[in-house]
């Protein structure tokens, strides 16, 4: 197994660690990965994008022109990596601020609404955690337990407090993804 | 148990310097790589092992004090990228002169004059060739995964101290910045299991003093001098050469690459095989010593080659010179930073060997 994924948006959105954090959950399974992030003059408010790789085999390119999976978090993004999804693959994004919405008919879209669910609950930070669940629920690339024990691993003791709520988060995220449009 | 890490590539060579049991580390910020000193500077080595880290005023001043530590016969290293390399080309002229073992740290970015900070391989004439003055050559290693940042800083000072010659690790951006799972390997001791009887290390009184010196004025001794660092380059030469095969078998095509660029390869290599085209990837490890041998007798097996390098072509000059017949051999790179992407090196390789 080999899942190609590109996570794209705003700078400070939390897309380079929730590349880490999945790339963190493979290395827990035992898998191959790499995760390299478009690491330009970007600043919070730009844009960035990370590219992760998980496989069961040694990786060849980290960088790639089409992804297995794209998740994508701003119009930016859309615009720039609707295109990107191989035949088949398939699509999460965020609805927040999206005015031209994807209209592939040969993938997979799904939507979740992780920026309007994390300001309802009051808890911005753990936007990108909804997004990851969200993803999980469609594609469960990696367990939840590796994920967990991945955070831990890659979070510093003084945070290791917040790890229920990013548990809570991912779990939220599994609930509310919605399927746009379905193969057959 | 395995000892397993998701690191950045330089936060593998600044691990691995710790690991290979570093003395000391001088270096000057630059992106892409300022990582290395800030993984060193938290990970407080001189708690661990007794390792110095010191955030130096400017590249020139890093390279010589680097100068300073290895005369010392210490395990010293340095890591910059392209514009800071460009400033430590004297001292490393005068590390070579005065055979000195060093690692030099190279996580290049596009150029040239300030470029930019994307990755690039338009150092490879740098590198290779010897970017200060004088005959000298630096034995030069390009790791290509996370993986080998952490390997070869220990395989670099190994090599360093076998020769009394600085080495330099040739990555860049791509590799640096990107993160994979590496395998630590254990602790090393600082001290080196190599002579050290040329060191400055305070004179007993029953030995000659050392000294240590790329200075001197008698034409005649500088020759023979020079003499001798071309054996000792020579040796090298014969025994250092270090490259992977990849279905070189039953291969039509041959990509050449190093680094970053063959990874890059690799997977162009795999779409290839399922438009069914035969291609072969021969990685380059060291590229001075030049693996020439290997590219000659690939060129004699396959119809035609393409070097793949961010850059304009340069690793293709030492391509062209190795191999032994009249095969064509092409180009594909991209520039300034910009990174070829598996799908256009696959259009290179059919437009440019297949003729599609």
């Amino acid at each position: 197994m080999t899942e190609e994924i590109i996570i794209a948006g705003f700078g400070g959105q939390g897309v380079l660690s929730m590349g880490k954090i999945l790339a963190y959950s493979g290395i827990m399974q035992d898998q191959e990965v790499s995760w390299f992030p478009s690491y330009g003059p970007e600043m919070r408010g730009g844009t960035a994008n990370v590219t992760v790789i998980l496989s069961d085999k040694r990786i060849s390119s980290p960088v790639l022109r089409v992804y297995d999976t794209a998740i994508l978090l701003n119009q930016q993004s859309m615009d720039k990596f609707e295109e990107s999804v191989k035949p088949g693959g398939i699509l999460l994004y965020d609805g927040n601020g999206i005015a031209n919405h994807p209209s592939r008919k040969d993938i997979n879209i799904w939507r979740v609404d992780a920026a309007a669910e994390a300001a309802r609950i009051g808890a911005t930070k753990v936007f990108n955690m909804i997004v990851l669940g969200a993803y999980l629920q469609i594609m469960p690339v990696v367990k939840l337990e590796n994920v967990m024990e991945g955070l831990k691993k890659s979070l510093p003791a003084r945070y290791h407090h917040l790890l229920a709520d990013n548990e809570k988060a991912i779990l939220r995220g599994h609930e509310i993804v919605k399927s746009i449009n379905k193969l057959g | 148990m395995k000892e397993l890490k998701l690191l950045k590539g330089n936060e593998a060579i600044a691990e691995g310097a710790i690991r290979a049991g570093a003395d000391a580390y001088f270096g000057y910020p630059i992106t892409p790589q300022s990582e290395v000193m800030e993984y060193l500077m938290a990970e407080r080595p001189e708690q661990r092992t007794g390792m110095i880290v010191l955030q130096a005023e400017s590249e020139v001043a890093a390279i010589n004090m680097l100068y300073g530590a290895a005369g010392t016969g210490k395990k010293a290293l340095t890591s910059s990228s392209s514009p800071g390399i460009s400033l430590m080309q004297e001292g490393l002229s005068y590390i070579a002169g005065a055979e000195l073992p060093c690692l030099i740290v190279n996580v290049a970015r596009g150029g040239p004059g300030l470029g930019t900070i994307q990755p690039s391989q338009a150092d490879y004439f740098q590198a290779t060739k010897g970017g200060g003055h004088g005959d000298y050559r630096l034995i030069t290693i390009a790791p290509a995964s996370v993986q080998e940042m952490f390997d070869f800083v220990a395989l670099g000072f190994e090599l360093a101290f076998k020769y009394r010659n600085p080495v330099m690790i040739l990555s860049d951006g791509l590799i640096g910045q990107m993160m994979e799972k590496v395998e630590l390997s254990e602790q090393k001791p600082r001290a080196t299991e190599f002579d050290q009887s040329w060191a400055t290390t305070g004179t007993p009184a029953n030995r000659e003093q050392n000294v240590i010196t790329s200075l001197d004025l008698d034409a005649g001794q500088q020759e023979v001098h020079n003499k001798k660092l071309q054996a000792k380059y020579k040796k090298i030469v014969e025994n250092e050469v270090r490259y992977e095969e990849f279905q070189t078998e039953d291969a039509d095509y041959l990509f050449v690459a190093y680094g970053s660029s063959s990874r890059i390869c690799q997977k162009a290599m795999e779409l290839a095989r399922n438009k069914g085209h035969k291609v072969g990837l021969l990685r380059l490890i060291s590229l001075y010593p030049f693996p020439k041998d290997i590219v000659r007798e690939l060129s004699f097996r396959v119809k035609s080659i393409l070097c793949v390098e961010q850059s304009a072509g340069q690793m293709i000059e030492d391509v062209r010179l190795a191999a032994g017949c009249e095969i064509q051999i092409e180009h594909f790179g991209r520039m300034g930073g910009m990174i070829p992407i598996p799908e256009e090196v696959l259009e290179a390789l059919e437009q440019k060997l297949i003729g599609e």
